[in-house]
């Protein structure tokens, strides 16, 4: 193919490079600087895809961030996107991309069909007609319509990209690189000021890549060029283009994303895709710019018709002819602009004015160049399907009510220019109260609410002199109040052409005995009418006509719609548009890709992962892995072909007869030091803990204030004002800042330090009969005997020239100690262990048959402390201090706390001694009442016994004190099983608890 | 993201800190006899205002200090930060 509507030497784009492309199948060729938008314009392309509802044929509208049709699924690099604007996506080779919104080809769209039935189809057709039969809805209506409708299909393949997040600083963040943006960065930045520019598109310069200029004898783009070149190389400006500043945030927070390598075939190595900028900026400068109106006529939808500023765009930036015969269509000078480049490319537009006698240089350009002007004129319809292909035109009167005498005239393109829209979403984000400027028919940023500023066009002001004006003064000031420096720019001369004031018409009547349908908004197929229905139907508020009609509610956000809009309501309800009110902007600004939200916290990195020091053992010792919050502990040590319960069965077995380890470093540990330490554990546990004498430690619960369990483990009096506190794994994080809480804002005369010790500790649990004889072997110059270290003792000791801390302290009911030693020598311990305890037939055991040893005793852990129950529904009122006061006890008098059928820990035995019950199971009396049956209990933890070799849980039960002997079932409906149990004591083995003391 | 001035640290990011409810919130003395009523508002009642208000932060990521921060919910601009030993007035 070749590109029949480039022109020759005219543009930015670099013709050395030709870039090969597909689209919808078909190769075509474009080159680098190229827009996949104007690289298909250029071929002659302008059925793009089909409108959301009504499935008509969509070109393109605009040539940028506005762009309401031209949505794309890209393909790259062997990924797929949906959602791209063909406006916005730079050519690069080898892109394919496909239309979306149609079946089965763009061509011939069988959803096109709707278009014919719109008559059926009107605002809030989905509300009233889905609604019934009811039972119609999921199987019926709701895949139909998403069939029907939806922008392209997210990639269910993992993404393999990077995507990466960035924090930054700095005094001026300015969001634009147009006249504004330009003059106040340069400002700023030579007064010492830290700057981010930040470009949404691939060129900097914005309007003033396109308009005709002078500032300081060079055109705007070399003035432009200049300007960027020297920020560039300042140390203290960060230039960015390909970056949008899509969300203002509290306290002066804005998020930007920037968009390193989608504009590549792929993605360098080593590279991002894109990076997402958290910005926390002293001041900012919202250099937005604006985006040009629509005018509303019939059939303004039809391919060919499009905003004149992008017109212009296409054929300065790319060198690119929207088309050869075409037809401007204006209420303001902006139109000429774009009509007297095409004349000056040997083109004959044909203008349109709505005013009647407009006097301005650029009107008098026009004349002399001999473009052919028809003022008081308007577009009443576009005809043409898949392309424009005539104009049908009249004159209208001066009350702009009446149509005169319609005419065709033939056109290929129809270029629209109904004034300008100041982007003032960032603005609006940020909290400031906009307000409407009649003299533009806009809104306007008001007072501001944060530190931001907004300028140019963004601000209402549309003359170039007045821009660079305001925008070097604002910057100098703003920059002066941060570095105290007082360096100012001399302000160049500016040439402009002056232009005259537009004309407040926007929308064409329709002229007698036609129905042509006047879209509003583009992408969501929002028309005059449905507004109209809308309003007919009682809807007030412009949130619930956009709500009800989906007016702005598209992907684009109505940037091209919303003010058209607000003024058919206005006019309809015979309101002034500012007590119509806008709609709530919203960040993002533009449709930001999930992936740069996420950034790199994907898979395994969503969360840091923790290790102990012995990790690496684990792992060469095929240690299975579970995740235990943030920790991977190992939950069972793999021999040959066993699975889990095999595993683990064989491990727990073996710490019951002979001797196992675990690796209990993941414990959250906390140092205590002060003399009022004793005195601290005194008030967060609930037993006491004055008189525990030094080289003793003791169990404890610690609860909330509303007497709730909040955490469980031992403290051991390492010397007088110096304590060791051990916390489960989970709870580590929140004990460590409930302590603090307490010592910072409770009891601040309390004189305690706490800290944590987690990380600085290993641990390993010996347990079994045999630990004894195993411990005596690794310390042989300690004494170890019951009776020089007895249960709940503590004692340090010397392993192998290393410093120890050994505490008797048992979670598996066993005879059991635990050996802490400083991080760094953990794996030593860990070998030492292993290698002194082979002659007493030791085994590494996991998680999970630590599991299954404190079950079958007993001991109750996160299941059971789950942030539900209170001391003694887990029977640790004997825990419970009378003599003192501590935290959560006055809550334990509360009614349901005391009730005489208060629930409590229990064990459950399947009676038949072979089914295993489901955890999260429900207890029940009669398998077979009506529901809802009532629930009794829930089973919390379960495990099969290694003692007795059967099946054992532990349940919180109703009136558990007196329900041992019962029989119950135990029903998982999520499993599908009933299983009639037998309620015990939850102490299974040892209950009297000999074997911890023996 | 709100931007907290930690009186120990200066200027930090929220991500920072995390939240510790109503800074005026006192609890009662210990062993100290309280009616049933009394006691339940300290654990469960509180304002749900609309406004400035007194709220406790944690400077969990950075010197672990809980600090009391004046914040207006409506429109989280934070007034003041006391540290927690400075009463508010």
């Amino acid at each position: 193919m070749t590109q029949s509507f480039r022109l020759e030497n005219v543009g930015l784009i670099n013709r050395e490079k030709k870039l090969s492309f597909k689209f919808n199948g078909k190769s075509y060729y474009g080159f680098e600087g190229d827009t996949l938008a104007s690289a298909l314009i250029a071929n002659g392309v302008h059925l793009i895809g089909r409108s959301f509802k009504y499935h008509r044929p969509r070109g393109f509208f605009g040539a940028g961030v506005d762009e309401p049709y031209a949505i794309v699924q890209l393909y790259r690099n062997g990924e797929t996107e949906p959602n791209i604007k063909a406006t916005e996506q730079e050519l690069f080779e080898g892109l394919e991309a496909t239309s979306v919104n149609c079946w089965p080809s763009v061509n011939f769209d069988i959803g096109a069909i709707n278009n014919f039935l719109r008559i059926f189809l009107p605002a809030g057709f989905y509300y009233k007609t889905f609604m019934w039969p009811k039972s119609f809805w999921y199987k019926v209506y709701e895949p139909f319509i998403r069939k029907a409708a939806g922008l392209g299909i997210a990639s269910i393949k993992h993404d393999k990209e990077r995507y990466e997040h960035k924090y930054e600083y700095c005094d001026l963040l300015i969001a634009g690189s147009g006249p504004s943006g330009l003059a106040s960065a340069y400002a700023a930045a030579k007064n010492g000021a830290r700057v981010i520019l930040a470009e949404d598109k691939a060129r900097f310069g914005g309007t003033l890549l396109t308009s005709e200029v002078n500032i300081g004898n060079k055109s705007g783009k070399e003035w432009a060029e200049g300007i960027i070149a020297e920020l560039k190389e300042m140390p203290n400006v960060t230039v960015k283009n390909r970056s949008q500043v899509f969300g203002y945030y509290d306290h002066n927070m804005l998020v930007m994303s920037e968009r390193i390598s989608d504009h590549l075939p792929k993605t360098k190595k080593f590279h991002p895709k894109q990076k997402l900028w958290y910005i926390r900026a002293k001041e900012v400068l919202i250099s937005s710019g604006s985006i040009e109106r629509p005018l509303v006529f019939g059939n303004n939808d039809t391919p060919g018709v499009m905003l004149s500023s992008a017109a212009k765009e296409y054929l300065k930036v790319y060198g690119v002819l929207v088309g050869r015969n075409p037809l401007i269509f204006t209420n303001n000078d902006s139109g000429y602009e774009t009509a007297i480049e095409f004349k000056k490319n040997g083109v004959d537009p044909v203008i349109l004015d709505t005013r009647k006698d407009p006097q301005s240089e650029i009107v008098d350009e026009a004349k002399n160049l001999g473009i052919n002007i028809k003022f008081s004129y308007v577009v009443v319809a576009a005809q043409g399907y898949k392309k424009v292909k005539s104009a049908d035109i009249a004159k209208i009167s001066e009350d702009k009510e009446r149509l005169g005498s319609v005419e065709n005239i033939k056109c290929d393109c129809i270029c629209v220019s109904g004034f300008w829209t100041p982007t003032i979403h960032l603005a609006s984000q940020s909290g400031n109260k906009t307000k409407f400027n009649e003299d533009i028919d806009a809104f306007v940023p008001g007072l501001s609410k944060q530190n931001e500023t907004t300028l140019g066009a963004a601000n209402g002001c549309y003359t170039l002199n007045e821009t660079l004006k305001t925008s070097f003064q604002t910057a100098h000031e703003l920059s002066k109040k941060i570095t105290n420096n007082d360096k100012k720019i001399s302000f160049p001369n500016v040439v402009e052409k002056k232009s005259t004031i537009h004309d407040k018409f926007w929308c064409v009547p329709l002229p007698k005995g036609k129905n042509y349908k006047r879209f509003l908004d583009f992408q969501n197929d929002v028309a005059v009418s449905d507004i109209e229905i809308a309003l007919k139907e009682g809807y007030r508020s412009i949130e619930h006509v956009k709500r009800y009609t989906t007016l702005g509610m598209a992907t684009d956000q109505g940037k091209t719609s919303n003010l058209n809009g607000l003024q058919l309501v206005s006019r309809i309800e015979n309101k002034v548009v500012p007590n119509v009110g806008h709609t709530t902007f919203r960040p993002p600004y533009t449709p930001v890709s999930i992936g740069a939200i996420v950034g790199r916290e994907v898979g395994k990195h969503s969360k840091p992962t923790r290790k102990s020091p012995m990790h690496k053992w684990h792992e060469q010792n095929n240690a299975i892995f579970v995740d235990a919050g943030v920790w991977l502990r190992p939950r069972y040590y793999k021999q040959g072909n066993e699975n889990l319960f095999e595993g683990s069965k064989r491990e727990a077995k073996n710490v019951r007869t002979n001797v196992g380890v675990c690796d209990v470093t993941t414990l959250g540990k906390i140092d205590i030091k002060g003399p009022d330490a004793a005195e601290l554990l005194n008030r967060v546990y609930t037993n006491a803990w004055l008189k525990l004498p030094v080289g003793k430690a003791r169990y404890g619960v610690m609860l909330r204030e509303d007497g709730i369990v909040m955490d469980d483990g031992t403290t051991t009096r390492i010397s007088e004002n110096h304590y060791h506190m051990t916390t489960t794994t989970a709870q580590a994080a929140n004990v460590l800042s409930h302590l603090e809480y307490y010592l910072q804002l409770v009891w601040p005369e309390l004189n305690v330090n706490v800290v944590s010790t987690t990380e600085q500790w290993a641990g390993a649990a010996v347990a079994g009969p045999k630990s004894r004889d195993l411990l005596q072997k690794l310390f042989p110059k300690s004494d170890v005997s019951n009776e020089g270290l007895p249960f709940m003792g503590f004692i340090e000791g010397d392993l192998f020239g290393v410093k120890a801390r050994i505490f008797r302290i048992s979670f598996s009911g066993e005879l059991a100690y635990e050996v802490n030693v400083e991080s760094d020598n953990g794996n030593f311990m860990w070998e030492k262990i292993m290698e002194v305890g082979q002659e007493f037939k030791i085994q590494p055991y996991g998680t999970e048959a630590l599991s299954t040893l404190r079950i079958e005793m007993g001991h109750v852990a996160g299941s059971e402390l789950d942030g539900r129950t209170i001391p003694y529904d887990n029977s640790l009122e004997g825990l419970l201090s009378k003599k003192k006061d501590f935290i959560g006890k006055r809550s334990l008098n509360r009614e349901a706390f005391i009730a005489e059928d208060r629930q409590k820990i229990v064990g459950v035995v399947p009676l038949d001694k072979k089914t295993s019950i489901p955890e999260g199971s429900h207890l029940v009396k009669d398998s077979n009442a009506t529901l809802p049956n009532p629930k009794l209990g829930y089973i919390s933890a379960s495990c099969w016994s290694v003692e007795h070799d059967n099946p054992f849980s532990l349940a919180i039960l109703k009136n558990g004190k007196n329900m041992i002997g019962e029989k119950l079932f135990v029903m998982s409906p999520l499993k599908n099983k009933v299983i009639p149990v037998e309620i015990v004591s939850s102490h299974y083995v040892d209950p009297k608890g000999e074997r911890v003391r023996s | 993201m709100l931007h907290i001035k930690c009186p120990h640290c200066g200027m930090r990011s929220q991500n920072e800190f995390s939240y510790g409810g109503d800074a005026s919130v006192k609890r009662p003395e210990l062993g100290k006899e309280i009616s049933n009523q009394d006691w339940d508002s300290f654990v469960y009642n509180r304002k749900s205002l609309r406004g400035k208000h007194w709220e406790l932060w944690q400077h969990l990521s950075g010197c672990r200090q809980w600090i009391k921060v004046e914040r207006d919910t409506a429109t989280h601009e934070i007034f003041n930060t006391l540290k927690a030993n400075e009463e508010i007035l």
